[in-house]
């Protein structure tokens, strides 16, 4: 049977709580500046410093490029808040191996800008605005995202 | 004018909207792999409700905001970013989710491990980093189509 403990073992208040906190992250993005925060691309717009190739030249990387920057940062000191906060400045560590992390990153990231969002822009960006085409991205994603940790649990 | 210009308090604003963003990301775990792929193992369903949570703000704050404001609170236009469904679209999203399936990371986490210590996700970082420069350096020119 499906009851609380059985579809959320470990709890469910924190992912609640953290998914508002994300929500109003990006609520008060739109709300102060009216830019919508993905998070995916940075990863494009940042090598636009770096790469005169007319791909990262294009205007929507060149003139999101610094605040997206800042926006990132804000990502890296929000956690670190978190870990002097709530977690004693314990450093956190996964059991994950590093061949998969670094893999798994790498096609992440290249999957991430050739369908121009991840689970942030895509997931709560585009879901948030309505959008169908990133509906049928996260149903995608969800679904090859199920099909490979499953296969990696059976290998 | 450009509706992405930067000044000091939109960049604080900015600032504070990303710590939020890596703040919540900590709290609901999203920052160990373990968790992401035991969501996506069907062992524990807590990721919906951190998308859900997340996604239903976001919602509220696209809809909502722009009826009641002419703009944003710090100037500038209320920007959208029309998603496309196209084979760009529906390749590269089946590739992050191999990706994603694999590592149990995806951008946001791999930047808020900066932030959490998590020495072993900035192989995920690194990779996220390479991905996306191996996209931008193959990727036809838009001018070109």
């Amino acid at each position: 049977m499906f009851t609380i403990e059985t579809l959320f073992p470990l709890g469910w208040q924190h992912y609640l709580l953290g998914g508002l906190t994300i929500g109003a992250g990006v609520a008060l993005l739109y709300l102060l500046n009216g830019w919508v925060g993905g998070m995916s691309t940075v990863f494009s717009s940042s090598w636009s410093f770096v790469f005169k190739r007319p791909f990262l030249q294009q205007d929507r990387f060149l003139s999101s490029r610094q605040w997206r920057l800042v926006y990132a940062t804000g990502v890296v000191l929000g956690a670190l808040v978190w870990r002097f906060a709530l977690a004693d400045g314990q450093a956190q560590h996964t059991t994950v191996p590093h061949w998969q992390l670094l893999v798994g990153g790498f096609l992440a990231g290249y999957g991430a800008r050739l369908g121009n969002g991840c689970t942030s822009g895509h997931g709560i960006c585009g879901l948030g605005s309505l959008q169908l085409p990133s509906l049928g991205a996260v149903l995608t994603f969800m679904g090859t995202a199920f099909l490979t940790a499953n296969l990696m649990r059976l290998l | 004018m450009n509706a992405n210009a930067l000044n000091l308090p939109k960049a604080l604003a900015t600032l504070l909207a990303g710590a939020l963003f890596g703040f919540g990301l900590s709290l609901a775990t999203m920052t160990q792999p373990e968790v992401v792929l035991g969501f996506l193992q069907f062992k524990d369903w807590g990721l919906m409700l951190v998308m859900g949570g997340a996604a239903g703000l976001a919602m509220l704050a696209y809809k909502g905001f722009p009826r009641c404001l002419a703009r944003p609170l710090l100037g500038g236009q209320f920007l959208t970013q029309p998603a496309q469904w196209n084979r760009q679209t529906i390749i590269g999203s089946a590739i992050f989710g191999i990706g994603w399936g694999l590592s149990g990371v995806c951008p946001g986490p791999a930047l808020a491990a900066l932030g959490t210590g998590n020495t072993d996700v900035l192989w995920a970082l690194g990779g996220t980093v390479l991905g996306a420069l191996a996209h931008a350096l193959t990727a036809k020119d838009p001018t070109q189509d």
